[in-house]
C-alpha cells in the first residue's frame, strides 16, 4: 500500500509538473487533497471550492490540484512541486498536512498557504476549519430521539481534536434528549476506504446501533445501513442525499467556496495576511442538510431550533456543567468552552465508555 | 475479556463477505504466479473491474452481467500487460506497477458519470428451509452467489492444478519455462491465458466490492485490497486452500478487530488495528515452507 501511494504520489507530481502556468499576470492557486475528487465527501467539498474559484476569477486565476496525496513525507513533494511550479497560494486540506505545510513554507517564505483544521501558523501559513461540531450537535440531537435501541455507532477516522471534539459533542445533545443513550466507537484509521467504512457500519449494526454517525467521507456506511434497513445515518462532509429520505436523515455538509473566493480575492489585492479562521452554522461554512420526513415532525422543530441558536451565537454546544470521562469538572454551570480548549480537545466527556487511542 | 456482545455467527458470515474481493483477486494471482508471471498490477486490474462491473450492472440492471462484465474489462486490461510482457518483453515488475497506475486513472476516468448511483442489489441465494438451521443456516447458506461462485473457484484451481494435464503444463512452464518449451509447450499462449484469467478473476474482486460490499463507485476504492491479494498469494506459498485460509483469517481478523472495538473491548485500538496484517503473517509463516515457481518473474524469449 506504501508502494501505491509513493508511485500515485511522485506520478501525480510529476503531472502537476507539465502545464507550464507561472505567467505573472495570473494568480496561480494549488489545492493539495487527501482523497480523490470524486469521494463524495470531504474531497469533493473542497473540489467544488475549487471550482467556484475558477468560476468567481475566471482567467485571472490559474487552479492546480493534485489528489490522493498521502499524508507524509509525498505530501511535501507535492508541495514543493507546486510552490516550484509558480503557485502563489497552495490550499492543503487535510489535518495530516499540518507539518508538511509548515516545512514547505519555510522552503517558500513567498508562496502563501493556508491549512485546513490545524493549528500551527506561520507568517505565510494561515489556518481555517469548521465549526463541525456544531452540526455533530445537531446530529446528536436527532439521533437521541431516533434511536429505539439506544445503542449509536460512531465511526471515527483518527484520534485527533477535531473528530473527538464531533464525538463528544455528538454525545452531550444525545444525552440531552435521551439518558439512556449509549455510544459505540469504531477507530477506522483511514479517512478514505469505503470496504472499511462498511465494514465498521456493519459491525455496529450487527452490535444493536440502529443510528450510524461517521467521521469518515465514503457514503459505504450509508449503504450499509440501506442493506441493513431500519439504520439511520447522517451524511458527512457531503450532503449524500442519494441516500435520503432514509437511511440519511440530515447531513453535516462543508461550504467552502465563499472562504476560497475572499481568500483568493485578498491575496489579488494584496491584503493576504496569516489568520485563523474558523467558521460555523453561522457563517455559512457549516450547512446542515435538509433534515427528512423520515424524522417526527417535533423532532424536526426542535432540531431546527437548536439550528437557529447555534447560528444566532446564542448558544454554544460546549456550555456547561460539563465533565470530563474521570468525572473531573470540565466546564461549570453556564461556562462555554474556549477555541483554544476545543482545538486541542484528546478526553471524552463523562458518560462515554472507552479510551481514545494515544 | 468479554465476548458476550459479538455474535459469532453474525462475524463468521459476515467475515466470508469481507474476504471474497481478496480471494479472488489472490487466486487470480495465484494461477499467473503459478505460470511464471509475476503481475503486480492486481490493484489497478481490482479498480478496473469495479468500474466496469458498476457500469455494466447499472445500463443492463442485472448484477451477475455486471460481474460479467468485470471479468471482461479486466482481462482485457491484463491482456494489455500480456503483451507487453510477453511479446514485447517489458520487464514485468514496473510493467504491472505501471498497471496499477494506469488502471488507477482509466478507472477514475470511466467512472466520471457513476458517482453517487446506486448499483441494482446482489440477492442472496435462496436455500428454503436450510436458511433458517440455527448458525450453519446463515454461515453457509445465508450469503450471496458470488461468495459460493469464489469457494468453488478455489476448489476448481486445485483441483485444475493438481489433477489435470493442462494444470500440469502450467505448472512447468512456470518452474522452467526453458525446460517446456524444449517439450514444445507454447510458454507465450499459455501465459498470456494465465494472465487473462488473473485479470478476470481480480475484476471479480473489484467488481464485488463496488456492487456487493460497498456496493457504490467511489474513486480509489479498492484502497489497497489488491496489495493485500498479492502478499496473500507469497504467504500462502502458492497453494489454493492455503490462500483460502489466508484470505478468510485476513477478513475474519479484520471484521473481529471492528467488533471488538464496537464491543468496547478494552485492548488498544493500534493493536487491533494491525492485528489483521500481523496474525495473517505469522500464521501463514509458521505453516507456510512453499517455493516459489522457478521461472517466476523471468522474461521468456523463445531463442535463449
Amino acid at each position: 500500500m506504501k508502494l501505491k501511494h509513493i508511485l500515485t504520489g511522485t506520478a501525480l507530481a510529476a503531472m502537476v509538473a507539465i502545464p507550464a502556468f507561472a505567467q505573472d499576470d495570473t494568480t496561480t492557486v494549488g489545492f493539495v487533497y487527501v482523497g480523490p475528487v470524486g469521494d463524495g465527501g470531504w474531497t469533493y467539498e473542497h473540489e467544488q471550492g475549487r471550482l467556484a474559484v475558477e468560476e468567481e476569477f475566471g482567467d485571472s486565476v490559474e487552479t492546480v490540484y493534485v489528489e490522493n496525496v498521502p499524508e507524509g513525507p509525498d505530501a511535501v513533494r507535492v508541495m514543493q512541486q507546486m510552490a516550484l511550479n509558480g503557485a502563489d497560494l497552495i490550499f492543503t486540506t487535510s489535518f495530516g498536512y499540518m507539518d508538511q505545510t509548515i516545512e514547505v513554507a519555510e522552503q517558500f517564505p513567498d508562496v502563501m498557504f493556508e491549512h485546513a483544521t490545524g493549528y500551527k501558523r506561520a507568517d505565510n501559513v494561515a489556518t481555517y476549519s469548521s465549526r463541525f461540531y456544531e452540526g455533530r450537535a445537531v446530529q446528536g440531537h436527532i439521533a437521541g430521539q431516533m434511536t429505539e435501541s439506544n445503542v449509536i455507532g460512531y465511526i471515527g477516522s483518527f484520534p485527533i481534536p477535531e473528530v473527538i471534539r464531533g464525538i463528544n459533542s455528538a454525545y452531550l445533545h444525545a444525552k440531552e434528549v435521551n439518558p439512556d443513550v449509549e455510544f459505540r466507537i469504531i477507530w477506522v484509521y483511514t479517512w478514505f476506504d469505503p470496504a472499511k467504512e462498511a465494514e465498521a457500519a456493519r459491525a455496529l449494526i450487527d452490535q444493536g446501533a440502529d443510528v450510524v454517525l461517521q467521521h469518515t467521507d465514503s457514503t459505504a456506511p450509508q449503504a450499509a445501513a440501506a442493506e441493513a434497513g431500519g439504520v439511520f445515518t447522517f451524511g458527512q462532509a457531503s450532503d449524500m442525499l442519494e441516500f435520503a429520505p432514509e437511511p440519511r436523515i440530515s447531513s453535516i455538509i462543508d461550504n467552502w467556496s465563499p472562504y476560497y473566493i475572499e481568500r483568493v480575492q485578498m491575496l489579488m489585492d494584496g491584503e493576504w495576511e496569516s489568520t485563523d479562521t474558523w467558521g460555523g452554522i453561522g457563517s455559512g461554512m457549516v450547512g446542515i442538510g435538509e433534515i427528512t420526513e423520515a424524522v417526527p415532525e417535533e423532532v424536526r422543530a426542535s432540531a431546527e431550533e437548536l439550528i437557529a441558536s447555534i447560528g444566532s451565537g446564542e448558544y454554544h454546544p460546549f456550555t456547561g456543567p460539563i465533565n470530563r470521562q474521570d468525572g473531573s469538572e470540565w466546564l461549570a454551570e453556564g461556562e462555554t468552552a474556549d477555541d483554544g480548549t476545543l482545538l486541542g480537545m484528546d478526553f471524552y466527556v463523562e458518560g462515554i465508555t472507552g479510551e481514545i487511542p494515544q | 475479556m468479554d465476548f458476550g456482545s459479538i455474535n459469532p455467527t453474525l462475524l463468521i458470515a459476515s467475515l466470508m463477505v469481507a474476504a471474497t474481493p481478496i480471494l479472488l483477486a489472490a487466486l487470480g494471482e495465484l494461477v499467473v504466479e503459478r505460470a511464471g508471471v509475476l503481475n503486480l498490477g492486481v490493484e489497478g486490474m481490482m479498480i478496473t473491474g469495479a468500474i466496469c462491473g458498476f457500469i455494466a450492472a447499472v445500463t443492463t440492471g442485472s448484477p451477475m452481467l455486471g460481474f460479467l462484465g468485470a471479468a471482461v474489462g479486466s482481462a482485457l486490461l491484463s491482456l494489455l500487460f500480456a503483451v507487453l510482457t510477453q511479446i514485447l518483453l517489458s520487464n514485468q515488475v514496473a510493467t504491472g506497477l505501471a498497471l496499477t497506475l494506469f488502471g488507477l486513472g482509466l478507472s477514475s476516468l470511466l467512472g466520471q458519470g457513476y458517482v453517487g448511483m446506486r448499483a441494482p442489489s446482489l440477492p442472496k441465494v435462496d436455500f428454503g428451509v436450510l436458511g433458517e438451521i440455527p448458525f450453519f443456516g446463515r454461515v453457509i447458506f445465508g450469503h450471496d452467489p458470488m461468495v459460493y461462485i469464489s469457494l468453488l473457484l478455489v476448489a476448481c484451481v486445485w483441483a485444475f492444478l493438481k489433477f489435470s494435464s493442462a494444470g500440469l503444463i502450467l505448472r512447468a512452464v512456470g518452474e522452467n519455462h526453458t525446460a517446456a518449451h524444449a517439450l514444445g509447450y507454447n510458454v507465450v499462449v499459455i501465459r498470456i491465458a494465465a494472465i487473462a484469467f488473473g485479470g478476470a478473476c481480480a475484476g471479480l474482486g473489484g467488481a464485488y466490492l463496488s456492487l456487493v460490499r460497498v456496493p457504490q463507485w467511489t474513486e480509489g476504492m479498492t484502497a489497497g485490497a489488491g496489495w493485500i491479494a498479492l502478499a496473500i498469494v507469497v504467504f500462502a506459498s502458492w497453494r489454493p486452500w492455503r490462500l483460502l485460509l489466508g484470505a478468510y483469517l485476513f477478513g475474519g481478523v479484520t471484521v473481529l478487530q471492528l467488533n471488538l472495538q464496537a464491543g468496547g473491548i478494552a485492548i488498544p485500538v493500534e493493536y487491533l488495528s494491525m492485528s489483521p496484517y500481523v496474525i495473517t503473517i505469522l500464521v501463514l509463516v509458521l505453516m507456510s515452507a512453499g517455493r516459489a515457481p522457478g521461472s517466476l518473474g523471468k522474461t521468456f524469449h523463445a531463442s535463449t
